[in-house]
């Protein structure tokens, strides 16, 4: 191809992509700097027995990002996999039953995602709040035995945010479904279970892993309902680092989020090949 | 007498109404048929008749709202599709696209748990019979229209269905493989003597195919007959003008003689014409003649010859179309062969004077 791009386009893309990624290249680049401060940087770190990786190797030293991390694989990890769940059969069921206050049910789909998160995060903990007290002083629990913040309401508060996401992802996914497929399965024997297993499910796979890479991503990087929602030993990586920001910042935060973005990355390559795969 | 295959016994369904609330309109309305075993059935009717909606009965889609739906003279009630032994080709194929088309053929007998060993052998023999050998291993979107409904035929067949239910499935395609495919259907019905449902709104495509054809119209079934029976002697005037082309001229009874009526037109005149119903003298019927069995001529005085005026002539070959004018402004179209020795003229001008007629016995009295 010969034809000539205009100079506009060229620009704009060199800034589009410039905006985007060169904040993640100074990170990467700042998790090797020599400053503890981290404010310029000073030549590359040459310290120990891990070299440049140096600020890497502490992070691995680090028991609290360690934990940390852990906290937010666990957490993400559960709450992808419960609100893929929830929110596929969830658009099964808008999609082809007819029911009382459906059109709610499919308004309030909505609401999650449009309302502040800060909003949702203040109002899951009073939510929270207000069941573990009452439950608490009902049955007169011992303080060991006693609810409260933690994982558990960690992943309930992801769920209630991620399912509206995979819902709307495999709804489109379904618009373009013959439903005459079920009924040839059916025709030819299947019944409802293997007519799903067999034809619904892997015609739908695109849309289901689709919302549940969403699902996965919007987790991990979650800090405001988090924020409301953590408690003692569910200390997510976003609300780590927060924590680190308000001392100073040394470069093994960057070494920290250098090797997340890996992890996002590898996720997303495996997700792309398997979507190809099933589509 | 052949056994039954599948029988409907006063069967109605009835959808809600979605703009009058609480309102339901039967699309099928006592329904009674029966179909024999081995037999090529067809049900006609234009778009919105009811077809789709009597087969999904049989297969088990839909249940009827009241009535009931026998296959080999077992009641179906709430049995569900895949307990039933029919197997149905949808109007839109519904091939899976995700399967390759052996495991699309294979899925019916995976279903019924034969053995992989099996299997295979009858994938093929059944793609052999629709004569798409090879095509294992592709997926229904790279196949022709023609050949994607093979495949659902194979699908269908291959599971040696007690009956076999066909939703136009030639519907979407065009009018030379249409044909050729509607000649591979009835060979293939023939050779594996299964019984053929068949729906279709083409009244040719009906007539060519069918051991004997049920006509439906808003729900109702009209009438049950072979394809001569059914274009010779048409019941009513739905059937009469639905099959084929038909001339319809109105009168009142005048008086009967066994099977032959005469019937006064508006213009005074009169016609005897042929029925097998109950009429009483005074009533307004139709007199239904085909164009075909309809003849002009320059002079005779015979019964059921009229004198009129030629509007319009079309030529096409081997027929030429006459419209003609009779008295009391009665439209008739007369259909003449071409086959008389050598160059065949016109046997009449347009604005000539002519006499058409018909015999006693190519005319029927309908009752509206
Ligand atoms: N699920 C349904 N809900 C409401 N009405 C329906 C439903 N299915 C069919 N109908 C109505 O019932 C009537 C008969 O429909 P059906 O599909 O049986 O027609 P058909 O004879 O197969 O027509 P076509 O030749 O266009 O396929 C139609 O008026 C249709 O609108
Ligand atoms: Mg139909």
């Amino acid at each position: 191809m010969s034809r000539r791009r205009s100079p506009w386009l060229t620009l704009s893309t060199i800034l589009v992509y410039g905006f985007l990624y060169l904040p993640i290249v100074v990170l990467v680049v700042f998790a090797f700097n020599s400053s503890r401060q981290n404010v310029v940087f000073e030549g590359i770190v040459n310290r120990d027995a891990c070299g440049p990786f140096y600020w890497f190797c502490r992070v691995f030293q680090n028991q609290d990002a360690l934990d940390a991390s852990v906290n937010t694989l666990k957490i993400a990890l559960t709450s992808t996999v419960l609100s893929t769940l929830i929110g596929t059969m969830a658009a099964l069921a808008l999609q082809r039953h007819t029911f009382k206050l459906k059109l709610f049910a499919e308004a309030s789909l909505y609401i999650p995602i449009v309302i502040p998160e800060i909003v949702m995060g203040i109002g899951i903990l009073v939510l929270f709040n207000t069941v573990f007290r009452f439950v608490n002083t009902t049955f007169d629990l011992a303080p060991a035995q006693r609810l409260g913040l933690g994982l558990g309401t960690v992943i309930i508060s992801h769920v209630a945010f991620s399912v509206p996401f995979v819902t709307l992802t495999v709804r489109t996914r379904l618009h373009s479904f013959d439903r005459a497929v079920e009924e040839a399965a059916a025709d030819l024997g299947a019944n409802a279970w293997t007519t799903f297993r067999r034809i619904t499910l892997p015609l739908i796979m695109p849309g289901v892993l689709a919302g549940a890479m969403l699902a996965f991503t919007l987790s991990l990087d979650d800090f405001i309902i988090t924020f409301f929602t953590n408690g003692p030993g569910s200390t997510t990586l976003p609300i780590y680092v927060y924590g680190l920001l308000r001392r100073t910042v040394t470069p093994e935060v960057n070494a920290l989020s250098t090797m997340w973005i890996l992890v996002v990355l590898a996720a997303l390559v495996v997700s792309n090949r398997v979507q190809r795969r099933v589509a | 007498m052949a056994a039954i295959a599948v029988e409907l016994r006063d069967v109605v369904k009835e959808f809600a109404e979605p703009e009058k609330k609480g309102e339901a309109f039967a699309a099928v309305n006592h329904v009674n048929l029966q179909i024999n075993d081995g037999e090529f059935f067809s049900l006609l009717g234009p778009s919105g008749c009811g077809k789709t909606t009597s087969l999904r009965m049989i297969a088990g889609f839909e249940l009827p709202t009241s009535g009931e739906v026998f296959i080999h003279g077992k009641a179906m009630g709430k049995t569900p599709p895949y307990q039933r032994p029919v197997n149905t080709v949808f109007q839109s194929y519904a091939l899976f696209p995700h399967l390759t088309i052996f495991d699309n053929v294979a899925f019916g007998l995976q279903m019924k748990g034969v053995s992989q060993l099996e299997i295979k052998p009858r994938v093929q023999e059944a793609l052999a019979m629709v004569r798409l050998p090879g095509y294992e291993k592709r997926k229904p979107k790279q196949l022709s229209g023609g050949q994607q409904q093979r495949v659902a035929l194979a699908r269908a067949l291959v599971n040696r269905p007690e009956v076999l239910l066909l939703d136009e499935p030639l519907g979407a395609l065009d009018l030379k493989l249409r044909k050729e495919m509607q000649l591979e259907l009835k060979t293939l019905q023939r050779e594996v003597g299964i019984t053929f449902i068949y729906v279709t709104h083409d009244q040719e495509e009906a007539l060519t195919m069918s051991d004997r054809i049920a006509v439906m119209n808003r729900g109702k079934l009209l009438q049950v007959g072979d394809s001569s029976g059914i274009y010779e002697s048409p019941n009513c005037r739905f059937v009469a003008d639905f099959i084929g082309d038909t001339n319809f001229i109105t009168g009142k009874v005048h008086s009967r003689h066994g099977d032959t009526v005469s019937v006064e037109l508006t213009s005074g005149v009169w016609v005897e014409a042929k029925s097998d119903q109950a009429l009483n003298t005074g009533q307004s019927v139709t007199v239904a003649v085909r164009p075909e069995k309809m003849h002009i001529r320059s002079g005779t005085r015979l019964p059921n010859w009229f004198e009129g005026r030629v509007t319009n002539i079309v030529y096409i070959g081997t027929d030429t179309h006459y419209s003609v004018r009779l008295p009391g402004d009665q439209l008739v179209r007369v259909r003449e062969q071409n086959d008389m020795p050598g160059y065949s003229r016109p046997l009449a001008n347009e604005g000539d004077s002519v006499w058409v007629g018909f015999a006693v016995e190519s005319a029927r009295v309908l009752v509206e």
